[in-house]
C-alpha cells in the first residue's frame, strides 16, 4: 500500500463568506500520528472535520481544492459519506456517551452498518474494549449506562466505539481538553499502541501532548499551515518563526 | 414600601403559599366533591352494564368502550402526523417562511374553541364525506384538535435533544433516518409521551367536538361507522337532561379517575424510562 494515506492540495474550507481553510498542502503518513497544534480559530478542527466531511452539517460549508484518501478525492460525487465516516472514526473534545449502555454505545456504529450477529458483535466489543485498555474496568457492567463512567474512561470508551467500526484513520479533536493527568496518560498510552495499526490525527491545544505522542506535528495559524515537520524539529528548530513563538507560549 | 427586607421576604413568602395553596385546594375540591357524589354509584354492576332507559339506570359499559374507541382511534391518527411533522420540522429543514408558517398554523389550531371542531368535523366527515354519526368521524375529528399539541411538544422533545448526540451518531457513519430514528427519537420519547398523555386527557373529557361528530348512541360500537357516546357526552346528557343525577355523577367519577390513572401510569412509565439510562 502507498504510504501516503492522506493528501490535501490547496485544500479551502468555507463559511459562508468566511475562509476557514486556506490552501492546505499536506500529507499524512500510513501509521504515524500526526499532531495538530494552534491557538483556537486557527482551523484545526476544521481541518479534522473536513476528513469525515463532518463540516457537512453545518448549513452554507463548501470546499475547494482537493482531499484525498487512499487515492480517492473525498468531495468527489458519489463517495459514500456513511462509508467515509466508519473508515475515519472521530473522538469529540468532550466524551459524549450515548445514552445507553456501554455495550450498546460500541455496537451502535456496527449494528447501524448492518451487523446482527450476535457472537460477531460481542467480540467487537470485547476486542475494542481490550484496545483501549479500559476491558478490565467494565467488563462486569458492560449492560449499565455509559453515563455512569467516569470522564476518562467515557472518553476510551468513545475511541473504543469507533474501533468497533474497524476504521483506518482515528482523529481525535482535543480528546483530553477535559480529562485528569492520568486519564490523559492512559489515552497516550493507548494511542502509542493504536498506531500499530491505524493512522492517527490528533488535535491538540496541548502543545506538550502533540510533543509526547506525534510523530510529526503540523502547527495551524489562522486558517493555513504554517508548518509541518518531524515533532523533535518542530519543537527544537522550527523553520518558521511564529511556530517558535506558538510553542514557546508567546502567543495564542 | 417595605423597608425591612426580612419583612417583604415573608410577606411575600405568604402571598406566594397563599396562592400555591389556593391552586391545590380548588383541585382537591372538585377531585373531592365529584368521589363523594359518585363513589357511591359505582360498582362493577354499573361499570360492566350498558345504560337503561337513556341512562336512567343501568351502567356506563358502552360509554367506556366509546370513550377508549374513539381515543384510541384519534391517537392513531394524530400521533404519526403530529410526530412526522415535528420531524420534519426540526430535523430536515431550517427554520424558514415555510416553517413558521406551519408553526404559526399549529398554535392558531390550539386556540381554536373546540365546538368549532366539532362543527368542522360534522361539516366535512359526517355530511359531507358521508361517514355520518361515526367513531371514524369523531376520531378524526378529535386527531386534528389534539395535533398541535402533538407538534408542539414534540418538536420542543426532539429540540431538547443535544445536537452533539447527533454529530457523534453521523460521525459513525448512520443515514440521517438512522440517526433520527435511534438517538434522537428514543431521547426525545420522554417528552414525545408527555404530549400524547396531555392529548388523551383531552380527548377523554372532550365533549363538544365529539357530540358532533359521534353522536351519541347508546349501543357498543361495532365498526367505525358506528355512532358512540363517550363518558363525557353521557355526563353531559344525563345532567343537562335531568336524566339522573347520581348516574351523571358515577359517571363523571369514572372520567377523573380515568384521567388520574393515565397520568400517574404516565409518570411512572416515564420515570422508569429515565432512570433507565442515567
Amino acid at each position: 500500500m502507498d504510504t501516503i494515506a492522506i493528501k490535501a492540495e490547496n485544500f479551502s474550507h468555507f463559511f459562508g463568506q468566511c475562509q476557514t481553510l486556506k490552501n492546505i498542502n499536506l500529507e499524512v503518513q500510513r501509521n504515524e500520528i500526526l499532531g495538530i497544534i494552534g491557538p483556537s480559530g486557527s482551523g484545526k478542527s476544521t481541518f479534522l472535520r473536513s476528513l469525515n466531511r463532518l463540516n457537512d452539517l453545518i448549513p452554507y460549508s463548501r470546499v475547494e481544492g482537493s482531499l484525498t484518501i487512499d487515492d480517492k478525492n473525498i468531495y468527489a460525487a458519489g463517495t459514500s459519506i456513511t462509508e467515509l465516516r466508519r473508515k475515519l472514526g472521530i473522538v469529540f473534545a468532550t466524551p459524549v456517551p450515548l445514552p445507553r449502555s456501554i455495550y450498546e454505545n460500541i455496537i451502535f456504529g456496527p449494528k447501524m452498518a448492518g451487523v446482527r450477529d450476535k457472537k460477531t458483535l460481542d467480540k467487537l466489543v470485547r476486542q475494542s474494549l481490550e484496545d483501549t485498555a479500559i476491558w478490565e474496568e467494565v467488563k462486569d457492567r458492560l449492560h449499565t449506562s455509559a453515563l455512569k463512567l467516569s470522564g476518562g474512561q467515557q472518553q476510551r470508551l468513545c475511541i473504543a466505539r469507533i474501533l468497533a467500526l474497524k476504521p483506518d484513520f482515528i482523529l481525535l479533536d482535543e480528546p483530553c481538553s477535559g480529562l485528569d493527568p492520568i486519564s490523559t496518560m492512559k489515552i497516550e498510552e493507548s494511542l502509542r499502541m493504536l498506531k500499530k495499526h491505524y493512522t492517527i490525527i490528533i488535535v491538540t491545544n496541548n502543545t506538550k501532548q502533540a510533543a509526547r505522542v506525534a510523530d510529526r506535528t503540523a502547527f495551524f495559524l489562522n486558517g493555513e499551515l504554517i508548518e509541518i515537520g518531524l515533532t523533535e524539529k518542530i519543537f527544537t528548530v522550527p523553520k518558521e518563526q511564529r511556530t517558535n513563538d506558538y510553542i514557546s507560549g508567546r502567543f495564542g | 414600601m417595605f423597608t425591612n427586607p426580612r419583612i417583604e421576604q415573608k410577606i411575600i413568602l405568604g402571598i406566594l403559599w397563599t396562592f400555591t395553596a389556593i391552586t391545590v385546594f380548588i383541585l382537591l375540591f372538585i377531585i373531592f366533591y365529584i368521589l363523594q357524589k359518585g363513589l357511591p354509584v359505582i360498582s362493577y354492576k354499573f361499570l360492566l352494564t350498558n345504560p337503561i332507559d337513556m341512562g336512567k339506570s343501568g351502567g356506563i359499559f358502552s360509554t367506556i368502550i366509546g370513550t377508549i374507541t374513539l381515543t384510541f382511534g384519534a391517537l392513531l391518527i394524530a400521533t404519526p402526523l403530529g410526530v412526522g411533522t415535528a420531524i420534519y420540522l426540526t430535523e430536515y429543514t431550517r427554520e424558514n417562511k415555510f416553517t413558521r408558517i406551519v408553526k404559526f398554523g399549529s398554535e392558531c389550531l390550539a386556540g381554536i374553541p373546540s365546538i368549532i371542531f366539532g362543527l368542522f368535523g360534522f361539516i366535512l366527515f359526517v355530511i359531507k364525506l358521508q361517514f355520518g354519526w361515526s367513531i371514524l368521524s369523531g376520531s378524526l375529528t378529535l386527531s386534528f384538535m389534539i395535533l398541535p399539541t402533538i407538534i408542539r411538544t414534540s418538536e420542543e422533545a426532539i429540540k431538547s435533544v443535544p445536537y452533539i448526540h447527533r454529530e457523534v451518531s453521523y460521525s459513525l457513519g448512520t443515514t440521517k433516518w438512522q440517526t433520527v430514528t435511534r438517538v434522537v427519537l428514543p431521547s426525545a420519547l420522554p417528552g414525545i409521551m408527555t404530549g400524547i398523555i396531555l392529548s388523551i386527557g383531552r380527548s377523554v373529557g372532550e365533549t363538544a367536538a365529539v357530540i358532533f361528530t359521534a353522536g351519541s348512541a347508546l349501543r357498543i360500537p361495532t365498526s367505525l361507522f358506528s355512532s358512540s357516546r363517550t363518558m363525557a357526552v353521557h355526563f353531559y346528557i344525563l345532567a343537562r337532561e335531568g336524566i339522573s343525577m347520581p348516574n351523571a355523577y358515577g359517571t363523571a367519577a369514572v372520567l377523573v379517575i380515568t384521567i388520574l390513572i393515565i397520568n400517574i401510569a404516565a409518570y411512572l412509565l416515564m420515570n422508569r424510562f429515565i432512570k433507565k439510562y442515567s
